[in-house]
């Protein structure tokens, strides 16, 4: 697939006029949004939603969805009643009563920005017309951190960038890009760790520019990283092979044989392995199959997998047999 | 390791955050993790609270502000400005008006910018594209008189007298 973007991303966020934005809002209200919005959903004749209300997922199954990336945590915490409509190909989801009234998100593999953008405003377009949104002319949409105002957009892209990282260059990146408005996060965004040399980038300003230029401006971003983590590779490549070819085929060769391992080193392992089949240096593994094991590996997505509940250890052994069949 | 909440059983839940270069680092162990709700812990350097700095008035909160301003209150939620300042979020789609003269500065700060020239619900679309039509001439009317293209300009006039009827009459 994508040797330098893992995923695309895109949030609009979205409030109802009439009723108290979340932080005001009680259960009874917040159940009512829930139920407009059920109602609404299920009118769609285009796309297939499944429903869940958070307080009524077992907890596995939560984080599950926070794993792959279709809620956030912080639906999770709401202390009044969320919900959240996820499509049958889990691409895109509708949380309901997080920080918003609506979060409407769509996430593609690769960089497929544009389609993602399609989407959320096909959505978007659908649950305005029977929903009373929060607009004004002057502000746009309406939302409940001044952050969001305007359009409402973030665009994200998720961004594999090991030799970038290994050449010691990400500081000033990251340095740069926050001056032209753009936001750097970990795996799981605001407030996360960096792990596996997975970086999320995304707009910062969501007021006073249309939704494409704000688009266009990350993208433009986007690919100049690209390119520079590409450089960064060849550069590696030619400079350093005999050490690059023996870390990647170390990190590979532990992810083939270990008995016991830890979601944070086999990220950090399968960050490896992933640069160097870009690098042409893996041939038996494809970066797809990385890519769904870079899924598969974390916490609830193990036991998800082997349908049981673990204790930590177990999980450590279950995901070392899980990569090893995955990989054979 | 030992949990941190518990101090009885082993921490295995490591929740780190990095926020502006700032590490705060949480070990829980399994039981604890799920009574917090995993990933509900304090977040001393949350957007919110930086928002709450960038909403105080660079002189100092105590300097310049005289006692009124303390009590607008929307009409809406009731959330007073204060309590918006604090928590860095409006209460409803109402505070935005009840607000409205102080969140200019705010958001020139934020985005740069307060205007919003994006997507316009279709709704309640096509009053706010006329009215963007007019603004856009009229800046073309400023232009042409300037340039001393009188004729040019009675033609945007007579544009913008078109739209302003068509306004008059929804």
């Amino acid at each position: 697939m994508d040797d330098v973007v893992v995923t695309s991303r895109i949030r609009l966020a979205r409030n109802l006029s009439d009723v108290p934005f979340t932080i005001k809002m009680n259960d009874y209200d917040a159940g009512l949004v829930i139920e407009r919005v059920r109602d609404v959903i299920s009118k769609n004749k285009q796309y297939k939603f499944d429903f869940y209300e958070i307080k009524k997922l077992p907890f596995l199954k939560r984080q599950v969805l926070i794993e792959k990336h279709l809620i956030s945590p912080a639906l999770v915490s709401a202390k009044i009643k969320s919900a959240v409509a996820i499509d049958q190909n889990e691409n895109i989801s509708i949380m309901i009563n997080e920080e918003d009234h609506l979060r409407i998100q769509v996430l593609y593999r690769g960089q497929n920005i544009q389609r993602a953008w399609e989407d959320a405003n096909r959505i978007d377009d659908f649950l305005e017309g029977h929903l009373p949104y929060a607009y004004d002319e002057t502000w746009g949409y309406l939302t409940s951190c001044p952050t969001n105002v305007g359009t409402g957009l973030r665009a994200s892209f998720m961004l594999h960038l090991p030799a970038l990282t290994l050449l010691g260059y990400m500081k000033e990146i990251i340095e740069t890009i926050t001056k032209l408005g753009i936001a750097v996060r970990g795996f799981y965004g605001e407030g996360s760790e960096v792990v596996g040399n997975l970086y999320q980038i995304s707009n910062q300003i969501t007021l006073g520019q249309p939704e494409e230029d704000i688009i266009a401006n990350v993208v433009s971003i986007t690919n100049q990283i690209i390119e520079q983590e590409r450089q960064a590779r060849l550069k590696l490549l030619s400079e350093n092979r005999s050490f690059i070819e023996d870390k990647v085929y170390r990190s590979y060769g532990i992810l083939k044989y270990a008995r016991n391992i830890s979601s944070n080193e086999a990220l950090k392992l399968i960050s490896d392995v992933r640069m160097g089949i870009s690098m042409g240096i893996i041939k038996e593994v494809t970066i797809d199959k990385i890519d769904v094991l870079l899924n598969l590996i974390q916490p609830a997505m193990i036991q998800d997998y082997f349908g049981r509940e673990m204790t930590p250890e177990e999980r450590d052994i279950k995901r070392a047999e899980l990569i090893r069949k995955i990989l054979d | 390791m030992m949990c941190e909440n518990c101090g009885k059983r082993p921490a295995t839940v490591h929740y780190t955050q990095i926020i502006n270069g700032v590490k705060t680092e949480m070990h829980l162990c399994e039981v604890c993790a799920k009574q917090k709700g995993t990933i509900e812990f304090d977040a001393p350097f949350s957007v919110t609270n930086f928002l709450a700095g960038i909403l105080e008035p660079a002189f100092g909160p105590q300097m310049i502000k005289p006692s009124f301003e303390m009590q607008i209150t929307c009409r809406g939620c009731g959330m007073t400005f204060e309590e918006f300042k604090r928590s860095g979020r409006f209460g409803c789609a109402m505070c935005y008006n009840s607000f409205s003269e102080k969140l200019y500065p705010i958001f020139r700060r934020i985005h740069g910018n307060t205007k919003h020239v994006g997507k316009i619900p279709t709704k309640m679309g096509e009053n706010i594209a006329i009215k963007r039509e007019i603004d856009k001439l009229k800046i073309e009317l400023n232009i042409a008189i300037k340039n001393e293209e009188f004729e040019r300009a009675a033609e945007i006039r007579d544009k913008i007298r078109e739209l302003e009827k068509k306004l008059s009459r929804e």
